[in-house]
Formats: structure tokens, C-alpha cells, sequence
């Protein structure tokens, strides 16, 4: 049993951590994430050229063909550089949910792998927390199509997107994981409106308030009332996406504390000489293995087929890098001490993206409670 | 829930698993699973049985026994038999003085100890801790003077687990003073049975004596029972230690401890419903789950691909340091899923052969006891913060 990289997935790896090393320096971050549009429509265009865009679509569509090793290599890639484009959005979760809804859909999927095609999630609500079956915006027959109404909560980089999906009450209860609906809706779209922000992360979501937003029957996304289980199963993927990403940042940071050790000094002598600091970044450096170890596992269980499997590991994975992050970003700030606050250093910057990794698609408390669900028979 | 192998290794861990299950008596698998105190005996007659089979010892190479594997399949059939409800096969033989005598012992000892640890004809004991020698096992003191043949020992060794068993002791002893104190040991094999060795019990928080000290008055021990050359024992003593840390993240253990630990919490009650539906107390058995996910994930990273076959690193003092710290959170859990009646305390419970009546559930005696003992687990073989000192020299540069 290999579980190293295959040839093409440690070339991907390389590829990865060549280019992003050049072109993603923290300083051209700083000056994307700072300035609108809260992303670089250059780097994009590399991803594509780099064929980033279009792993997860198949080989007879311009893809790559691959999946979730592959989405977590490049997503390490993008946690190690704190890269701001909407990769998860787009790829993981908008590639995931069109290759899953099938039918006339897939055809976006070149557009999306060329890079013409920006795609958003908006799925949470004000009173859905993390539950994927809580949805009160509505669908109401319309003629031949729908009528959507509601107010979708931190859609993340909504504001970006040329479309969005938007997932909305076909039939059943506000809770009920049946009569959930997916729809591709033009950012644009007339009843649309976005109120779009900063996160605490420097990257871009937006609250999409729906007002009676017309849509022809073509733009459902899936079937009709089935939607539930397509969110579901990307943002399994996603899940294991942001656990990868959060692995590069918990690297990046476990490097940069341990270089700050050797080089600052105090009482005459670098303060890495002290044990008890020595002592707390070895906690960090287990805290990187143990999550990277999760994380690799469970890319690899969502290629296995059993779904349950896949669905424990992706939650199991989530709550490694939820709770190991916080802890690799608030012990990278101490161990800086003063220097660790302030917004010069990168420090600051990756734990506020631990941070929201940790919040974003459930938190550990939350998907601890749901493995708990998943494998209490077992 | 456990990680899935390619379909090659599942099937090598379905057949492991077929023959453990079956192999264990029934007397041994019921007090095993009690937590009842293992007697001299269950160890040998469950020793003997893998030894017939074979897998004695998964370490060894196969001309001297060993069943040959890669160190994947020697973690599997580890973590296999960790789970087994079966004692542990004592360490010290097997997987501590049998690979020094393997790498360093001469024809001699080999021909005459290896083949009588795999028999179990011999129960060997560590003889390296001593009471002012502990983490800083290099300032140890007992001597060992040259007399002729013969070495004359004499001198103290401390939390020797089993002494009260024991055949052998493979000890180090301080034969020079010169130099660094890592210089002048070496590595002896001591008859247990030589006049002038005496062992005493150290009664453990948990009510327990499976330590003890070992003294020693002018204890002949013949030249040909150390290994190697005078004064190199301390080489000797780390190619061991590093031996020993193949299985240390006892995965399989904690598999075990992880299904009784959900048992006791489906017998329990809270509220009306089993203890396991409680959201806080399933939550916290779902968070030391997911912990033993990433270790054994870590175990299989460090075992596989491009790591098969390569000694094991200092990475393994992060799986000393995790899996310790897994074993003592599911022991505590254990202990406290009975409520009030972790507390009856009943010594003579542990006794093979007591058949008296205590108070609460069969299950219970065994709990509070058994997360006492198990504090020792992030302190023996290296306490954490000695492993942490390890990892931050060896594998962060300090």
C-alpha cells in the first residue's frame, strides 16, 4: 500500500508550490485582498493556464479528470500562500455541484476550467447555523418556471461570481433535507441584490437577498426536490478542500514561528533555546502532522465509494483542522508576542484564515456532533 | 472507525484478525476484557500460542523466527493485536533485548536466548532505571567490576515491571568512569536466579505491584552474558530504544479500550436514555475517536510508500506522546461513564480465581483502577516532555 503521491500528483504538488512561491508573495496578497475587486483576475487566468481550474472535470470536457487528492494538493497550496481567489467556490463547490446535477449543466464546465466561469455557493441562512437541511427561502411556481424568495447568510465570494447557487423550498418543512431545490441564478439577475462585504479573513462573501427572482425551469440545477443530497456531497468535498487549506496555513506557520525562535533574541540568547518554547511549537508541529495525516485520509476516503466512510472521514478531517488551527494560529501569535499582533506580519493574517476555516461549512463542535451521528453504530 | 487499507492489506487484516479471534481462551478473553489482572501464566499461554503460529515475534528477521513481513504488515497484525482481548506480549524479550542480541549478541548468545524468547522459556525484565537515574538515564550508578571471568555487580534498579517474574535482566551497568558519562556502561545479561539478587514491590497508585526494585549485592554475572564490547552499552541501549518504539502508538490498544468504552456507555443510563445518546458525553468520545483517526493515519503515513522499511525516526515520539494521551482520555472516559460505581474499591476483584460478589456492574471494578495505571503511559519510556525534547533537537533543529 502507497500512500505517497503518484507521479502526476507529486508534479501537481511541485507545480503548485513553484508557482505560487514566485507569484504569491504576501505582499501581492495584501494588495489583492486590500483592493476591489478581492481578487486578481491575472491569477485566475494562471490557475486555468495551469490546469487548476479544471481538475475535478473530466478528460473529454478539458479537465484533468482527477479529484480530491488532487483539490487537496492544490488547496494546501493555496492555505500556504493565503491565496484569496475563489477556488473553493468555484472549483470544489460550483465544479461539484454542476458535475453532480448533471444533465445540460456539465457543459459549464470547460467555461469553468477555462476560467471564463466564476460560480458561488449561497446556501446558509440567518437561522440554518451549519444545518445543510434548514432552508426557508422559497420557490414558488411560476409559469413554466420559479419564483425565488428568501436572504441567503455569507455567501462566499457571491459578489464575485457570474452565477450563483442558490438553493431554495421546492416542498416540505424548513428543516426537511427532501424539497430542497438548486438554482443557477445570474448574479445580475433582476430581484437580486447583494450586500457584499469583507470577511475578518480579507476575503470576499456577500448576503443575497432574493425578492421574487424570476427563473426559467432550465436553470434548475439537479432535480427538483433533490438538491439536498447534492449540497451534501460537495460540501464533503469541501470540507476535506478547507481541512488541506488549512493544512498549508498551520505549515506556513509552524515554519515561520519555528525561524522567529531561531533568530530572535532575548536575555542574550535566541528565545529558542527556552524549553517551554520549544516545547509549545512541538505541539504545533503535531498539531500540523495529526491534521495533514486526517486530511490526506479522508481525500482519500471520498474516493473510496462507500459513502458513509467518506462522510465520517470528511467530518473527521474538518474537526482536526478546525481545532488544530485555532491552536497552530493562537500559539504562532504568542510565540511572536508583540510582532504577532500587529497587521505587518503574515502572522495575524493566517490566523484569521484559520479562523474562518474553522467557522466556514461547520465548525469542530458541530461536525464532532455529526460523527458522533455517523458512527455511533459502529 | 477505522481507516481502510488497499484491498491486499485488508484481506492480510481480515486473516490476523481471524486467527486472533479464534486463538484467545475463553477464561483469558473474559478477564481481559474485565481488566482483571493477567497472571504469569495468561501471558505465557497466550505467548505460546502466537509463538505456534508464528508471530511471536513480527519483528524479527526470518532466519531467526520472524514471520518476514514489510513494517506495514507488522503494524497491522500490532494494531490487531492490540484490539485482541488478550494480554500484550511482554515487550521485553521480544521486541527489546531480542533485536540487540540479533544486531550485537555473539553466536553464542544467540543460539542459546533467542530461540527460548520465542518459547517464552525465559521472562526477561529491563534493568535501566535506577533511583537517582530516571530521564537522565545516562547518570546511572550500579557497577560492574572486573573479577577474573566474571563481572561482580552491585547496586539498585528501579520500576522494573515484572522483576517478581523474571528470568532475565538485560541491564546496563557502569564498567568505567572515565570520559562522558554516556562512555563506561555496559549492556549485561543477568541471571535473576544469581545469589545476591533481590526484588522488592512497588505498590502503584491503582493498588497494583507490577513494579518493583531490584537489588543487587555482589552479583557474579560471567563476561559472556554482556553484549558487545565494555564500555559500548550505551549504543546498545539506543538501537533497543529505538526498537521499541515500533508499536508505541498502540493503536490496536486503544481500538480495544474505544469499543468497551462505548459498551459501558450504552449499559449506562443518563436521564432516562443510555449514557452514549448524552450529546456532551457522545461528543467527547467522538473527539478522542477522531484523535485516534489521525494517529492511526499517522502510523500508516510512517509505515507505507516511500517510509516501508526505514528504521523509525523521531516521528515516533509524536506518536508516543498522542497515542499515551489517547489511551489516558479513553481510561479516564471508562472511569467516569460508571458514575458513582467507579468508586467501590474491591482489591481482591483482580485476583485470578475470586469469585466474591461487588458492588455495581461487572464491568466496573476494573475502571477507576485501570485509569490510575494508565497515568503511566506518558511517563514510561520516555516521558512526553522528554519525547518533546526529542522532537524539537531531532526534528526542529533546537
Amino acid at each position: 500500500m502507497d500512500l505517497s503521491f503518484t507521479e502526476e500528483q507529486r508534479l501537481l504538488a511541485e507545480s503548485v508550490a513553484r508557482f505560487l512561491e514566485k507569484e504569491y508573495a504576501f505582499e501581492h496578497r495584501r494588495a489583492v485582498a486590500s483592493a476591489d475587486p478581492g481578487f486578481s483576475r491575472e491569477s485566475w487566468a494562471q490557475f486555468a493556464e495551469l490546469g487548476w481550474l479544471g481538475i475535478g472535470t473530466p478528460e473529454d470536457q478539458g479537465g484533468l479528470g482527477g479529484g480530491a487528492v488532487e483539490h487537496m494538493i492544490v488547496m494546501e497550496g493555496c492555505g500556504r500562500h493565503l491565496v484569496v481567489e475563489p477556488y473553493l467556490s468555484t472549483v470544489i463547490l460550483g465544479g461539484g455541484l454542476l458535475r453532480r446535477g448533471g444533465g445540460s449543466k456539465t457543459a459549464l464546465l470547460a467555461d469553468l476550467a477555462s476560467g471564463k466561469l466564476l460560480l458561488a455557493l449561497a446556501h446558509g441562512e440567518r437561522k440554518s447555523r451549519f444545518d445543510l437541511a434548514h432552508v426557508e427561502t422559497s420557490a414558488e411556481k411560476s409559469g413554466k418556471g420559479f419564483k425565488l424568495t428568501g436572504h441567503k447568510a455569507v455567501a462566499f465570494h457571491a459578489q464575485l461570481a457570474d452565477r450563483i447557487i442558490v438553493s431554495a423550498r421546492t416542498s416540505g418543512k424548513t428543516t426537511d433535507s427532501t424539497g430542497i431545490t438548486l438554482f443557477l441564478v445570474p448574479r445580475d439577475a433582476k430581484g437580486v441584490t447583494l450586500l457584499p462585504y469583507r470577511t475578518v479573513d480579507g476575503l470576499r462573501a456577500a448576503d443575497v437577498r432574493l425578492d421574487g427572482v424570476t427563473v426559467e425551469a432550465s436553470a434548475v440545477l439537479g432535480a427538483v426536490d433533490a438538491g439536498h443530497d447534492l449540497v451534501v456531497a460537495a460540501v464533503d468535498e469541501a470540507l476535506v478542500a478547507l481541512s488541506a487549506e488549512a493544512v498549508g496555513a498551520m505549515a506556513a506557520l509552524f515554519a515561520q514561528t519555528r525561524e522567529y525562535l531561531k533568530t530572535r533574541k532575548q536575555f542574550g540568547v535566541p528565545i529558542g533555546s527556552f524549553q517551554v518554547l520549544q516545547h509549545r511549537l512541538v505541539d504545533m508541529f503535531m498539531a500540523l502532522e495529526l491534521a495533514r495525516s486526517t486530511t490526506e485520509a479522508a481525500a482519500r476516503a471520498l474516493g473510496d465509494g462507500d459513502a458513509d466512510y467518506g462522510r465520517a472521514s470528511a467530518a473527521a478531517a474538518k474537526v482536526q483542522a478546525g481545532r488544530q488551527g485555532r491552536l497552530v494560529g493562537q500559539e504562532a501569535v504568542q510565540l511572536h508576542g508583540g510582532m504577532g499582533m500587529t497587521d505587518e506580519l503574515p502572522i495575524g493574517h493566517y490566523f484569521k484564515r484559520l479562523t474562518a476555516i474553522d467557522t466556514s461549512f461547520g465548525n469542530a463542535d458541530w461536525h464532532q456532533r455529526r460523527f458522533a451521528g455517523l458512527t455511533a453504530a459502529s | 472507525m477505522r481507516i481502510k487499507l488497499d484491498a491486499a492489506h485488508e484481506r492480510f487484516r481480515d486473516e490476523v484478525r481471524g486467527f486472533l479471534d479464534k486463538a484467545v481462551p475463553a477464561d483469558i478473553r473474559e478477564r481481559c476484557e474485565l481488566g482483571k489482572r493477567m497472571t504469569k501464566d495468561d501471558y505465557v499461554r497466550w505467548q505460546t500460542i502466537l509463538y505456534k503460529q508464528g508471530w511471536v515475534a513480527p519483528g524479527w528477521p526470518k532466519e531467526h523466527g520472524g514471520p518476514g513481513w514489510t513494517t506495514l504488515q507488522r503494524a497491522i497484525f500490532d494494531t490487531e493485536l492490540g484490539a485482541t482481548p488478550a494480554p500484550p506480549v511482554i515487550a521485553f524479550g521480544v521486541t527489546m533485548v531480542g533485536p540487540v542480541i540479533i544486531k550485537f549478541g555473539s553466536p553464542a548468545q544467540k543460539a542459546h536466548f533467542l530461540p527460548r524468547i520465542l518459547k517464552s522459556e525465559d521472562w526477561w525484565c529491563q534493568g535501566y532505571s535506577e533511583p537517582d537515574a530516571g530521564s537522565d538515564l545516562a547518570g546511572l550508578k550500579t557497577r560492574a567490576v572486573s573479577d577474573g571471568d566474571d563481572y561482580i555487580v552491585n547496586g539498585s534498579k528501579t520500576w522494573t515491571t515484572y522483576a517478581q517474574y523474571a528470568d532475565m535482566m538485560f541491564c546496563l551497568v557502569r564498567t568505567g568512569s572515565d570520559g562522558k558519562k554516556q562512555e563506561g556502561i555496559s549492556f549485561l545479561l543477568i541471571d535473576m536466579h544469581s545469589p545476591g539478587v533481590s526484588v522488592t514491590p512497588i505498590v502503584t497508585i491503582d493498588g497494583g505491584a507490577e513494579i518493583n526494585s531490584v537489588f543487587f549485592d555482589n552479583v557474579r554475572v560471567p563476561k559472556a552474558n554482556r553484549i558487545g564490547e565494555e564500555g559500548k552499552g550505551w549504543t546498545y541501549a539506543k538501537y533497543l530504544l529505538a526498537h521499541e518504539r515500533t508499536n508505541i502508538a498502540r493503536v490496536g490498544l486503544s481500538t480495544r479500550l474505544l469499543r468497551r468504552l462505548k459498551e459501558i456507555a450504552a449499559q449506562e443510563q443518563m436521564d432516562g436514555r443510555p449514557l452514549i445518546e448524552d450529546p456532551a458525553f457522545s461528543s467527547r468520545i467522538a473527539a478522542v475517536e477522531i484523535d485516534l483517526m489521525a494517529l492511526e493515519a499517522t502510523v500508516l503515513r510512517a509505515v507505507s510508500g516511500e517510509n516501508a522499511g526505514k528504521p523509525p525516526g523521531p516521528e515516533s515520539s509524536i506518536l508516543k506522546i498522542k497515542g499515551s494521551l489517547i489511551q489516558e482520555e479513553l481510561t479516564e472516559l471508562m472511569s467516569e461513564a460508571a458514575g458513582v460505581y467507579a468508586l467501590p474499591y474491591h482489591p481482591e476483584w483482580f485476583e485470578p480465581g475470586w469469585n466474591g460478589e461487588t458492588a455495581g456492574p461487572a464491568y466496573a471494578p476494573a475502571l477507576a483502577p485501570t485509569y490510575f495505571n494508565w497515568r503511566k503511559v506518558s511517563i514510561y519510556g520516555g516521558s512526553n516532555e522528554i519525547q518533546r525534547n526529542i522532537i524539537a533537537k531531532q526534528m526542529l533543529g533546537f
